[in-house]
């Protein structure tokens, strides 16, 4: 016992005597430790399925030339107001000038994952009879992909875009009648027409942009739309999903081009989302407070049933210190102990509600990979939460009059 | 008395419970009394006669309230919490009359705590550990109970966890013994053979012990008998009895 010193020994010992209420505060602060690792876990899930539900075929961030606006010759002012009728210019297809320089710089703002220039308009795809108004987007697909991941939303064919290639919705497919290796062709408002074969059928999970994407090659898209050489959009991904706004103000200051983000773009979900996060934090903080009351109401009753005992260890010539340092110990004890056993019931939780638990085509809700920093975090903060709900009944401990316990 | 010094020295010494309070009262008014090194003596007195309160006064488990207290020379009457405890821990033992020992700590564990409480970690920590383990192992053979070394002490009779204190409040060599009714709920066979083990480490080790008891027969037999009544002490006499 002498290897562990005084209070170590003492604290284990203690704890040891008092099984019952051991075992009943370590349990409840599992549980406590279990819900929120399960919680995050959920949230998480649901929360990214949401986001990729409609961000599926969306960039995360994307950097468009600046709209077309209509200037007032002679500006009015507060004294003399002028009559003007202020007429808004059809926006014509335009492009980003510069856009390699843009590109680089855009590759190294902070928090910006990956980069991919982007020639897009809208044309008519035609097959036989058949004429459907679409939305042609020609890209690098190398470098597309690590903006907007196609290669998990391929119905059927090959991810691949050599120049006459093009990969298009399933519903679009439908529509044309065509099926893969399939040729249609597609005509520009501009007036220009090139035959694209069908590589690949994509499933971008809406109905809408199954009807209406297509995708080329970069020079294909050009020349379609009549803009060689240059480009309508970049497109961005970014590191942090919720934190794309920051990253389109840092490009807006450095660019003066128009930026926009998904978040701008769906607002509703970001806020839905923001209030989702503020509830379940307060649900944490409130299991938090509870699991620290709990461990302090448990130490306070063990305080005033070992009272004889800490007397005795008073008169024998422990230390107040020490005797503070052993209900210290046991406060972080009982919260390393419910942490860990907490941890395990978090992953219990998520293992079984994963087969419960599942989004609209059938498939998990939330990944099982289990996120061993966050048992970490959870392990560090227990052992911070038990020391802080231990300092009161511990402080009681220490203060004992060593002369007034022993005698009963 | 000016060439060797006494033990304990107490002058005037006072104690008010509840100073400054309608309910002030005073349990110890003015106690003069030395002990000498290696003395044995017993105080009695009736109950509420202010025996328990003087034994922790000189055991430094709480102070006084007026005049003074010197241990071994050393004025120890202003003393705070900690230096009460350390000097509790180095010069002084317990043994209280319901055995008190810590009951999820075995026999040779309970010997062994106040040897852990002082315990530094670094030190040649192996052998250190050993030296502890084997000095409280020791004493428990020297008090009797060679088989009784990893019971817990609900395991053992009355009369063998009065041994275990007796083992504990000697494991680190105090100067002296303070015990509260050592036998207070023993039997007569067991109460005298605890007498003798306390008698043995007096005379061997050369120990100062004073003995709160109730109990003439074992009062009869220390070195000296102190008398307490009212708060203060109404008699002090030499035993010459049994001085062999």
């Amino acid at each position: 016992m002498t290897a562990l010193g005084f209070e170590l020994t003492v604290a284990l010992r203690f704890l040891r005597e008092g099984r019952m209420q051991t075992m009943l505060i370590i349990g409840g602060a599992a549980i406590g430790v279990g819900v929120i690792l399960f919680i995050t876990a959920v949230l998480t899930g649901v929360q990214n399925d949401l986001i990729q539900r409609v961000t599926g075929a969306q960039p995360h961030v994307t950097i468009k030339p600046p709209e077309e606006l209509v200037a007032p010759l002679v500006a009015g002012s507060a004294d003399a107001p002028r009559l003007a009728t202020i007429q808004a210019r059809p926006q014509r297809l335009t492009t980003i000038d510069g856009w390699q320089a843009l590109a680089r710089m855009a590759e190294m703002t902070e928090g910006v994952l990956a980069v991919a220039p982007v020639a897009s308009g809208s044309a008519l795809a035609i097959k036989g009879d058949a004429s459907r108004s679409i939305l042609v987007l020609g890209t690098d697909l190398e470098r597309y992909q690590r903006v907007v991941r196609l290669d998990d939303k391929v119905a059927s064919g090959v991810l691949q875009l050599e120049p006459g290639d093009a990969l298009i919705g399933i519903e679009l497919a439908r529509d044309l009648g065509a099926v893969l290796g399939d040729r249609f062709r597609v005509q520009s408002a501009q007036g220009a027409s090139e035959v694209f074969r069908i590589r690949a059928l994509l499933d971008l999970g809406s109905r809408d942009l199954n009807r209406r994407y297509i995708y080329t090659d970069l020079r294909a898209a050009q020349s379609l739309l009549g803009i060689p050489g240059r480009i309508t959009s970049i497109d961005l991904s970014v590191r942090e999903l919720m934190g794309a706004d920051d990253v389109a103000g840092r490009l807006r200051a450095q660019s003066g081009q128009l930026i926009e983000s998904w978040i701008q773009n769906n607002n509703f979900i970001f806020t839905a989302i923001s209030n989702q996060d503020i509830m379940t934090l307060l649900i944490k903080v409130f299991i938090t407070i509870v699991v620290a009351l709990g461990i302090a109401s448990v130490l306070v009753v063990s305080v005033v049933q070992k009272r004889k005992e800490i007397g005795i260890l008073r008169a024998i010539g422990a230390t107040r210190r020490q005797m503070l340092n052993v209900f210290l110990l046991q406060g972080v004890i009982v919260g390393v102990g419910g942490a860990l056993l907490g941890s395990g019931l978090g992953m219990l939780l998520v293992v079984v509600f994963s087969h419960v638990l599942r989004n609209a085509e059938g498939k998990a809700l939330f990944s099982l990979h289990f996120d061993y920093r966050l048992i970490g975090v959870v392990v560090v903060s227990a052992a911070v939460l038990g020391l802080l709900a231990a300092v009161l009944p511990a402080r009681n401990a220490a203060r004992l009059d060593p002369a007034q316990a022993i005698r009963g | 008395m000016a060439t060797h010094e006494a033990l304990i020295r107490l002058q005037g010494l006072r104690k008010t419970y509840n100073a400054g309070l309608p309910n002030a009262e005073e349990v110890l008014h003015g106690i003069d009394l030395n002990i000498q090194p290696g003395e044995f003596t017993a105080l009695i007195g009736p109950s509420g006669s202010g025996k328990s309160t003087l034994l922790n006064i000189i055991g430094l488990l709480e102070g006084g309230s007026g005049g003074s207290y010197h241990f071994a020379g050393r004025d120890v009457t202003a003393f705070n919490d900690e230096e009460r405890t350390l000097a509790r821990h180095q010069k002084l033992g317990f043994i209280f009359q319901f055995h008190h020992l810590l009951p999820a700590f075995t026999a040779l564990e309970n010997v062994q705590l106040p040897d852990l409480i002082g315990w530094q970690r670094g030190k040649s920590e192996a052998q250190a550990t050993a030296d502890m383990r084997a000095r409280a192992a020791q004493l428990l053979d020297a008090v009797g109970l060679q088989d009784a070394h990893h019971k817990k002490p609900q395991e053992l009779s009355g009369g063998m966890q009065q041994r275990v204190a007796i083992a504990r409040a000697l494991v680190l060599s105090p100067q002296l013994v303070l015990a509260d009714e050592p036998t207070g709920n023993l039997d007569t066979q067991t109460s005298d053979s605890i007498f003798e083990l306390l008698r043995r480490f007096n005379r061997e080790r050369g120990t100062a012990l004073l003995i709160v008891t109730h109990d003439p027969r074992l009062a009869a037999r220390c070195d000296r008998i102190v008398e307490l009544v009212d708060g203060q002490i109404a008699a002090d006499r030499a035993n010459a009895v049994e001085r062999s």
